[in-house]
């Protein structure tokens, strides 16, 4: 029998949540509202929230001053491909580990997990060294493959849990109707998946797009992404903050924009197989 | 033969339009965020104009990231950068590892004479200039006029510490929320050490003595280090330990702080009525001192250099010329004004009575800038040379452990002599670690 709410109740947990929500979007809507100021209204004690002179100039000075779309084309560029090569390398692991499972297979999740656990600076100047040999510092295929490999645990560990749900009985009936290993993922298993690869697909877009470790260090003026644009407004020595704020939204408009249209997909993705 | 005349004249211009697209070279300028930065950046038109085979590449990154990322790229023969944006702290040390070229070859026209002194002894390694600056800045007292005034005082144009003190406790008003002095107190070496090197040079104290052994178990740290927290803690804003340049700057222009002692960079900021709500009250003295022959100012220039491992050697010195010459001074003075043209490195500019006329902090930059001695920055003579820092590798790691444990003092978790003990120990352990 379902629990009986009472108004006060739900009226209560509704405020609630918008409360938590708004915490948790806070610093996301001062960055926006403090791009809409001038320098002087963006430091002023005590602060300004919706009452003063707005002004799109500050994203007048970034625009004019910066190549906005070319470090946005590297952005899609490096999250896209990080993700969709982390897809075709995860899907053929997280089938195997979910439907011939070995005794090991347990420990092998755990140690992909355990690579997310070393900070990434440990491995700086050996990937660093790495790169400048092999000639792909300041690419966007180097920064590819990096992405994948930071993210790759994530992606299997996701796809994982979504086939775990998935009766293998259903995958015997194909085997039993001939099909291939290869038609087995590709026309059985995958579409059955579609909903936990779009949200895995989804979450790691919005990792990569995000990821500021490696796109800072492992580019300079041609790879460079949407982080490094950002990066390039902050300053110790004089306060640009509301033209660094304009630089932040729109950096994040794309994925917040993307986040916004695809937040069913992703909240099931990220609790599937919670509640079961 | 129509057609073979067609084709012969088509090849022709394909193999002249390929030339053109070969001669083209790429220089890619590692560079910082600050007013004159983007400045240069805007203006670099004028550059490409003048050189159409040189194509430039801008790469933009906060100060501390492009430390790292610049060292680690010519540290590992990276060849990322063809300009690289240094400070005069990385100037001599990377100079000694052969990694920047020289430019003591830069044509006569460019006028290295007219760069002023100190900032060159700073950039010059055994005869060779390693690197151009592009603006130089010391630091000075920021005082406001109207507070002095209500004070009492009047500020004389080369205070002592004691005057200081005394000037903070007129002018302080916790009440009214005016603090008598902002001070940075974030910890890191080029933050709160930057400031109380520079400030323990004018009591006295040094960081090694010649035999390389720390000296913050002297007398004269624990004076400079008491005074400091005296001041900071009776007159200072609350929350200062983690002040740094652009905390107090904000506080500053907010009418907050009485004094302010910092970079001279900064007076451009708090006298532009656009962000400053105290533009008309601001006034400048030298940095104090307590009679010891040294005052408390830094010496600090962001300079242009080429690393070695860079394919475009020449077409990067011919940016630096353009960027850090006279010509370029008068560019940006044409296109913005005299008081915005980069401080601080030539002599001929602080000759010129229209940039004197539109900088009222002119004067007193430059008297700052020759108040500080790099080579010789201490009362006691030392092996070192770098007025607010030791000019030696290991420095950037122990001088922001140092101001670890001085910020842990001003935020009241230890006393000075503990910060100062720990200090000593942690400062011996590195240094005997590195071999000294």
């Amino acid at each position: 029998m379902a629990r009986s709410v009472t108004p006060q109740r739900k009226a209560f947990n509704t405020a609630a949540a918008w409360a938590v929500g708004l915490l948790i979007f806070f610093p996301i809507l001062w960055t926006i509202l403090t791009s809409f100021k001038t320098e002087a209204q963006a430091i002023n004690d005590p602060p300004l929230f919706f009452f003063f002179d707005w002004t799109l100039e500050n994203y007048a000075v970034v625009q004019e001053r910066s190549d906005y779309m070319r470090f946005l084309w590297n952005s899609i560029a490096i999250a896209g491909g990080s993700t969709l090569l982390g897809i075709l390398v995860a899907i053929p692991a997280a089938w195997s580990m979910a439907f011939v499972p070995s005794n090991r297979t347990k420990d092998i999740l755990l140690w992909m997990l355990s690579t997310k656990m070393l900070p990434a600076v440990g491995v700086l100047y050996p990937i660093y060294l790495i790169f400048i040999r092999l000639g792909i510092l300041d690419t966007r295929s180097g920064l590819i493959v990096v992405l994948m490999l930071c993210n790759l645990p994530i992606i299997v560990w996701m796809l994982y849990t979504y086939f775990k749900e998935i009766p293998g009985e259903i995958l015997e009936a194909a085997r039993m109707d001939g099909a291939t290993l290869k038609e087995e993922i590709l026309y059985v298993l995958t579409p059955m998946a579609i909903p936990g690869i779009a949200s895995t697909l989804l979450l790691n877009v919005i990792l990569a797009w995000n990821e500021a470790f490696w796109t800072l260090n492992l580019t300079a003026a041609k790879a460079a992404p949407l982080t490094a644009f950002i990066a390039s407004y902050s300053s110790p020595e004089g306060l640009f903050y509301a033209k660094l704020s304009a630089a932040s939204t729109m950096a994040i408009a794309p994925i917040l924009i993307l986040g916004w249209f695809s937040q069913k997909q992703l909240v099931r993705g990220l609790t599937f197989g919670a509640v079961k | 033969m129509y057609l073979r005349n067609a084709l012969c004249a088509a090849s022709a211009l394909a193999v002249i339009a390929t030339g053109a697209v070969q001669a083209e070279t790429t220089v890619t300028i590692a560079t910082v965020n600050n007013g004159d930065m983007i400045r240069m950046q805007g203006l670099a038109d004028d550059f490409t104009a003048q050189h159409p085979d040189i194509k430039l590449e801008w790469v933009t990154l906060e100060e501390n990231v492009l430390r790292q990322r610049v060292t680690q790229d010519i540290a590992s023969k990276g060849g990322q950068f063809d300009v690289m944006t240094i400070g005069t702290y990385e100037v001599p040390i990377w100079a000694k590892n052969d990694w920047l070229v020289s430019l003591n070859d830069m044509p006569e026209a460019w006028d290295a004479d007219d760069i002023l002194p100190a900032i060159r002894g700073g950039l010059t390694v055994d005869g060779t200039l390693y690197a151009a600056p592009f603006y130089g800045e010391s630091s000075m007292v920021m005082y406001r006029k109207d507070l002095m005034e209500k004070a009492g005082l009047e500020m004389p144009e080369a205070p002592t510490w004691e005057f200081i003190k005394e000037a903070a406790a007129g002018m302080t008003d916790k009440d009214g929320e005016i603090y008598g002095i902002c001070l940075r107190g974030k910890a890191g070496w080029g933050e709160n050490m930057a400031f109380l090197t520079a400030m323990s040079n004018s009591f006295g104290a040094k960081w090694f003595d010649e035999e390389w052994t720390a000296q913050f178990d002297s007398e004269a740290w624990k004076n400079t280090l008491t005074f400091y927290m005296d001041l900071m803690t009776n007159y200072g804003p609350p929350g200062a330990s983690t002040n740094g340049f652009n905390e107090n700057l904000s506080l500053f222009q907010q009418g907050k702080c009485g004094m302010w002692i910092d970079a001279t960079v900064a007076a451009s900021f708090v006298t532009n009525p656009n962000d400053s709500t105290v533009a008309d009250q601001v006034g400048f003295a030298l940095a104090p001192d307590n009679g010891l022959g040294k005052r408390g100012n830094w010496l600090w220039a962001w300079t242009l250099a080429v690393p070695a491992g860079s394919d475009a050697t020449e077409e990067a010195k011919t940016f630096i010329e353009w960027a850090t010459s006279k010509g370029y001074t008068e560019l940006v003075a044409s296109k913005e004004g005299w008081a915005n043209v980069p401080p601080g490195t030539r002599t001929s500019l602080y000759e010129n009575q229209a940039y004197l006329d539109a900088a009222p902090f002119a004067a007193m930059t430059l008297n700052s800038i020759n108040a500080a001695d790099p080579t010789q920055p201490t009362v006691d003579p030392v092996p070192y040379t770098g007025v607010q820092f030791v000019a030696i590798p290991e420095f950037a790691g122990i001088g922001t452990q140092v101001g670890q444990e001085f910020s842990a003092a001003l935020a009241g978790q230890q006393t000075v002599d503990e910060a100062l003990a720990k200090a000593q120990a942690l400062t011996t352990d590195e240094m005997e670690a590195a071999g000294y």
